[in-house]
C-alpha cells in the first residue's frame, strides 16, 4: 500500500485513485491481527468498517463528502456507539451494549469517518498504565515490555503502531497526554467543555474531556475541530466556535514553570526537554521562567476531587438494571456488595472507597471542600501565568514509560506520575503532548504545552510549528 | 386512639416536609413524558435510566414553577442556586444518586398563613423550597421478585420544608390545605395524594409547656391523605407524651404510618442511618434566576387564594365564611365568578354554589369542571327567582333537570309551564275556593291565631302545583280574611 504522512496526503491519494479505502481498511485490519499481542483493541468492527469503506469511497468519488471522509478512527471504549459494546474495560459492563451514540462520535460519523474499533484502556479510565483492564494490559509498541501509559493506552498504541489513522481518547488527569508521551505520538486534551461529554462514560465529570491522538499535529487538530462545539445535551459544554489560529511562534512567549523542572523529574526527561528548548530558542522562540506556586498540591487535590465524583458517578453500576450481577446473591445488600466487588477491579474500588470517604459526613469540609478551594488557587496560578506568557511548556511526565508490573503494587507512586498533567484538568485549560527526541534513552519523551482556556486553536498553531522544529 | 393522657402539660412542635410533583409535560432532566398511568417503564430514555455517559439537562419550566411557588409564599428567590447529588443505593434509583438541592436551594424564608378554630390565625414559616427529581417505584407484591417501574424517575418535584411552627394536628391539616390550595391556584401541581403528586412527611417532637429547648423528634412517613397526616401526628404526639410521662425517652427514628391499623411503626434496619454524601452535581451548572426573569414570572402569577378571598368579600360583598368556602378550590371560585357575570345577586349565587352544587359534587365525586350546568344557567335561575318568574320552590325542582339535561332554566320553565302565577284574576278564584273549603283553618285565624294562614298558603300552593307566587297568595289571603273579620 502507498504510504502517507497525514490525512490531507491520504485524501489526495484516494482522490487520485492511487489508494482505495477498502484496501486501506483491509491493511489496518490485517495489521491489527498481526499485532494482536499489543492488545490495543477491545473490539474491532471488521465488517462494519469494510462496509463503510465502500460507502465513503463512493461518496468521495461523487465529490460530496465530509471533512473526515476516509479517515480511519479508533475510539476509546468509554465512548458510546449505538448498538456496539461499551465496556470501559470493566467486567461490570462485560456484555453491555450502548443504546445511543456519543455526541463526539456522532460528529465523526457525520463527517464520514470510518470507526474501526474500540480501544483498550484502564477500567473506567482510572489508571496510568493500561494495566487496570479487564481485557488485560495493552503493550507499548516501542518496546512490548513497557506499558503504553494510560488510561487511554489502547488509543495511543493503535496510533503509534499504525493500527488506525487517528484515535479518540479521554483525559481526566492526563489520560491522553501521558500515553501519547509514552508512545511517542501527539495527544491533545482540549479546554473543559469544548467537546461535549454526552456519551462519554463519566469518571470525574468536572475533569473529563475527549481529545485526539495522531502522528502529527494537523490530524489531531482536524479531529478536534470536528468534535468541538456546543451540545445542548451537555450543560457544561461551552458555546464556542472552533476556528483555526494562524499565530506565529515569534509573536509568542512561552513560560517555563520552575516547579515542573526541579527534583522528581528524571534526568533523561530533563535533558531531552532542555535540548528541545534550546532548539526552539535557537529558532527565535522566547521563553520566560514563571511560577505555578500551588503545583505541589495538584496530586492531592486531583485525587480527592476526582475520586469524590467517581464514587458517585460509578454508583449506577449496581447489578440492578444492566451490567454484571453476581450470581451469589441472597438479598438486596448482597446484590450490591457482590456485584460491585466482583465486577470492579482493584483500582476502581480503591478510588470509589477514597471518594466515598472524602464525601462522608465529618470529612467533607476537611477534604472535599478544602480541595475545591485549592482547585481555585491552582486555576488562579494559571490565570496569573497567562497574563505574562502565551503558553506554558513542561515535560508531559516526570519519567518515560516504565515496565509492565513495575508500579502496580504502589498506587501512590503511580498517582505521582500524573503530577504534570493533572493541573490542566484542575484548571480546565487545554494541553498537548508532543514527542521529543530522547537524548539519553530509547523510550519516547513528551513535551507538554498548556494554553489558556479556549486557546485550543492557538495551542495547535504553536504546537504545529514546535513539532516541525523538533 | 385516645390514651386519656393529659396533653396540657406538653406542647407539640411539628415541621412538615411536603413533596409536590410539578405538572410539567416532560421530566426535569430529560425529554420523557411525565404522564401518570402509562405502562411500566415506557416513559424512559437513556438519561432517566442512568445509562453510562448520559447527562442531565434542566427543564426550564421546573425552575419557573419553583420560583412561582416561592413568590406565592413570599419566599426569597435566590439568584444563584445549585443542584447537589444525594447518594444512596436503591433499585428504583438508576444513577445511585438523586439530583436535588442541598446548599443554596432556589427559594428560602417564606410563609403560609393559616387559621384554625382552636388556635386562630398563625403564620407558618417556610424554611426552603428546593427542586429535585423523583425516584422510580419498587413493586414488592408480585411474588418473590421485586419489580421496578422507572416511569416516575426524573419527574420534577419541589420539596417545601416548613419551620417547626406547627403546634397541633389541626394546624398541620390546615397548613397542608393552604399549601395545596396555593399549588392548585398556581396550576403547578395536580395535588393528587393518591397518585403521589403530593406527599408529606412530618417531624414531630414534644416538650413541656414553657420549655424553649426542642425535644427529640421523630419522623413519620407514608401518609396518603391530609386526614392521615392529621391522625398520624395525633398518634405520635400521644405516643411520645405517654412515653415521656412514663419516664421514657423519645428516640430519634423514622416511623411509617399504617393507615389500616391507625398506628405508626418504626422503620427497621439500615435505611435510617444514611450518610447521603451530598455534593454539588458537576454535570449541572448553577441555576441563575435574574431580575428580568423574576419580573416576567411575577407578571405571570395568577390571583392567589388570599387575594381571591379579599375580592370575594369586598367586590362581591360576600360574608367571609362564604368567601372562604368558594375560594378553597380555584375551579369553584372561577365557576362563581363566571356566574356573577350574568347576575348581580352574588349572595344567592353563593348560596346555590355552597349548598346545591357542592352537595352534588360531593355525592357524585366529581369536580366542578365536570358539573353539567353552566354558570350562565345558574345565574339565569337566580334571576328568574328574583324577577318573580318562578318561586324558590320551583327553582329547586328544576335544578336537577338543569343538571340532567343541561338545559337552560328558561327553557325548562317554558316547556313545563312553570311560570309563577302572580295574576290576581287567576289567583283570586283559587283562594276563594280554599277559604270556602277550609272552615277549620279560617275559624282559627279569625279567632286571632294568625299563624293559621300558613296552612292556607300551603293549600293554595298545592292547588297551583307550586306555581302561585307565595307572596301574592299571602297578600290576597290576608286581605280576604281581614275583610271577613270586619264583616
Amino acid at each position: 500500500m502507498v504510504s502517507y504522512s497525514n490525512f490531507s496526503e491520504k485524501l489526495a491519494l484516494i482522490k487520485s485513485g492511487r489508494l482505495t479505502l477498502s484496501e486501506n481498511v483491509d491493511f489496518f485490519l490485517q495489521k491489527i491481527r498481526d499485532n494482536s499481542d499489543l492488545n490495543a483493541y477491545n473490539f474491532v468492527f471488521e465488517d462494519a468498517a469494510k462496509k463503510r469503506a465502500l460507502e465513503v469511497e463512493a461518496k468521495i468519488k461523487s465529490g460530496n463528502f465530509g471533512k473526515l471522509a476516509g479517515l480511519v478512527v479508533a475510539i476509546k471504549d468509554v465512548l458510546s456507539l449505538k448498538d456496539n459494546p461499551l465496556t470501559c474495560s470493566s467486567k461490570i459492563l462485560k456484555d453491555f451494549e450502548a443504546v445511543y451514540t456519543a455526541t463526539a462520535v456522532q460528529k465523526l460519523l457525520d463527517e464520514d469517518a470510518i470507526i474501526i474499533g474500540k480501544t483498550n484502556c484502564d477500567e473506567f479510565a482510572m489508571g496510568s498504565s493500561n494495566e487496570n483492564s479487564a481485557f488485560g494490559p495493552a503493550l507499548n509498541p516501542v518496546d512490548k515490555d513497557y506499558v503504553p501509559g494510560g488510561s487511554s493506552g489502547g488509543s495511543a498504541v493503535a496510533v503509534a503502531a499504525g493500527l488506525c489513522d487517528v484515535s479518540l481518547g479521554t483525559d481526566t488527569g492526563g489520560s491522553i497526554r501521558q500515553p501519547a508521551s509514552y508512545c511517542g505520538i501527539v495527544g491533545m486534551k482540549p479546554t473543559y467543555g469544548l467537546v461535549s461529554r454526552f456519551g462519554l462514560t463519566a469518571f470525574a465529570s468536572s475533569f473529563d474531556t475527549i481529545g485526539p491522538f495522531a502522528n502529527n499535529v494537523e490530524d489531531a487538530e482536524l479531529l478536534l475541530s470536528v468534535i468541538a462545539g456546543f451540545d445542548e445535551n451537555d450543560s457544561t459544554s461551552v458555546e464556542h466556535q472552533y476556528t483555526p489560529d494562524e499565530k506565529n511562534l515569534d509573536e509568542i512567549v512561552i513560560g517555563l514553570p520552575k516547579e515542573y523542572f526541579g527534583e522528581g523529574t528524571d534526568e533523561e526527561v530533563n535533558k531531552s526537554l532542555q535540548e528541545a528548548i534550546s532548539t526552539l530558542k535557537n529558532n527565535g522562540v522566547k521563553f520566560k521562567e514563571i511560577s505555578l506556586p500551588h503545583t505541589e498540591y495538584t496530586i492531592a487535590t486531583y485525587y480527592i476531587l476526582t475520586t469524590a465524583e467517581a464514587s458517585s458517578n460509578l454508583s449506577r453500576y449496581d447489578g440492578a438494571r444492566y451490567g454484571y450481577r453476581s450470581e451469589n446473591v441472597a438479598d438486596l445488600a448482597e446484590m450490591y456488595e457482590n456485584s460491585r466487588s466482583e465486577g470492579f477491579g482493584d483500582e476502581v474500588k480503591r478510588r470509589i472507597m477514597l471518594g466515598t470517604y472524602v464525601l462522608s459526613a465529618g470529612y467533607y469540609d476537611a477534604y472535599y471542600l478544602k480541595a475545591q478551594k485549592v482547585r481555585r488557587l491552582i486555576r488562579e496560578d494559571f490565570d496569573k501565568a497567562f497574563e505574562e506568557v502565551d503558553f506554558i511548556l513542561t515535560p508531559t511526565t516526570p519519567g518515560t514509560a516504565f515496565k509492565l508490573g513495575e508500579n502496580i503494587d504502589d498506587p501512590l507512586k503511580m498517582y505521582m506520575l500524573d503530577i504534570f498533567t493533572t493541573s490542566a484538568n484542575l484548571a480546565g485549560i487545554p494541553g498537548i503532548s508532543l514527542p521529543v527526541k530522547n537524548v539519553t534513552g530509547k523510550m519516547p519523551v513528551g513535551l507538554q504545552l498548556f494554553g489558556n482556556r479556549l486557546s485550543d486553536a492557538g495551542l495547535f498553531a504553536a504546537a504545529k510549528q514546535i513539532f516541525s522544529l523538533l | 386512639m385516645n390514651y386519656g393522657i393529659d396533653l396540657r402539660n406538653y406542647e407539640a412542635v411539628i415541621g412538615l416536609e411536603v413533596h409536590a410533583q410539578l405538572s410539567t409535560d416532560t421530566k426535569i432532566f430529560c425529554g420523557c413524558s411525565t404522564k401518570f398511568g402509562n405502562p411500566a417503564n415506557s416513559n424512559v430514555c437513556p438519561v432517566c435510566l442512568g445509562h453510562p455517559g448520559v447527562l442531565p439537562v434542566l427543564n426550564k419550566k421546573v425552575v419557573e414553577y419553583s420560583v412561582m411557588m416561592g413568590m406565592a409564599t413570599g419566599s426569597r428567590i435566590n439568584e444563584n442556586s445549585i443542584f447537589a447529588r444525594k447518594n444512596y443505593f436503591y433499585p428504583d434509583l438508576p444513577k445511585g444518586y438523586q439530583i436535588s438541592q442541598f446548599e443554596l436551594p432556589i427559594c428560602e424564608d417564606g410563609v403560609i398563613k393559616i387559621s384554625t378554630e382552636e388556635r386562630g390565625a398563625k403564620e407558618i414559616r417556610i424554611k426552603r423550597i428546593h427542586m429535585e427529581e423523583d425516584a422510580g417505584k419498587s413493586i414488592h407484591d408480585r411474588g418473590y421478585d421485586t419489580h421496578v417501574d422507572v416511569n416516575r424517575c426524573g419527574v420534577p418535584l419541589i420539596e417545601i420544608v416548613s419551620e417547626p411552627d406547627i403546634s397541633s394536628p389541626e394546624e398541620a391539616y390546615e397548613y397542608l390545605t393552604k399549601l395545596k390550595q396555593i399549588l392548585l391556584y398556581l396550576d403547578i401541581c395536580d395535588g393528587n395524594m393518591e397518585e403521589g403528586s403530593l406527599r408529606c412527611d412530618a417531624n414531630i417532637s414534644i416538650r413541656p409547656v414553657g420549655q424553649k429547648e426542642l425535644g427529640t423528634r421523630t419522623e413519620v412517613k407514608n401518609m396518603n391523605s391530609f386526614r392521615n397526616v392529621e391522625k398520624a401526628i395525633r398518634f405520635e404526639i400521644e405516643r411520645q407524651t405517654e412515653l415521656v410521662d412514663d419516664g421514657g425517652k423519645v428516640v430519634q427514628e423514622t416511623l411509617l404510618w399504617n393507615a389500616d391499623l391507625n398506628e405508626a411503626f418504626p422503620m427497621r434496619g439500615k435505611e435510617e442511618s444514611h450518610d447521603y454524601r451530598y455534593f454539588p452535581d458537576p454535570d449541572l451548572v448553577k441555576v441563575v434566576v435574574d431580575e428580568k426573569w423574576k419580573e416576567g414570572l411575577k407578571e405571570r402569577l395568577p390571583e392567589l387564594p388570599a387575594e381571591k378571598m379579599e375580592k370575594f368579600v369586598n367586590v362581591y360583598n360576600l360574608p367571609e365564611y362564604d368567601a372562604s368556602i368558594l375560594t378553597l378550590e380555584l375551579e369553584v371560585a372561577k365557576y362563581f365568578e363566571e356566574c356573577v357575570k350574568y347576575t348581580k345577586d352574588t349572595k344567592s349565587v353563593s348560596n346555590w354554589v355552597m349548598t346545591e352544587i357542592l352537595k352534588y359534587l360531593n355525592e357524585n365525586k366529581v369536580s366542578i369542571a365536570q358539573f353539567p350546568a353552566t354558570p350562565e344557567n345558574l345565574a339565569k335561575l337566580v334571576n328568574l327567582i328574583n324577577d318573580r318568574t318562578i318561586s324558590g320552590k320551583i327553582a329547586k325542582d328544576i335544578f336537577p333537570e338543569m343538571i340532567q339535561g343541561g338545559k337552560s332554566p328558561e327553557v325548562i320553565v317554558k316547556e313545563k309551564n312553570l311560570v309563577q302565577i302572580s295574576d290576581d284574576s287567576v289567583l283570586e278564584p283559587v283562594i276563594d275556593e280554599i277559604i270556602a273549603t277550609s272552615e277549620k283553618e279560617v275559624k282559627t285565624y279569625l279567632a286571632g291565631k294568625e299563624k293559621a294562614i300558613g296552612a292556607l298558603v300551603g293549600k293554595a300552593m298545592k292547588a297551583t302545583k307550586g306555581k302561585a307566587n307565595p307572596q301574592m297568595v299571602n297578600k290576597l289571603l290576608k286581605e280576604k280574611l281581614e275583610a271577613m273579620k270586619t264583616a
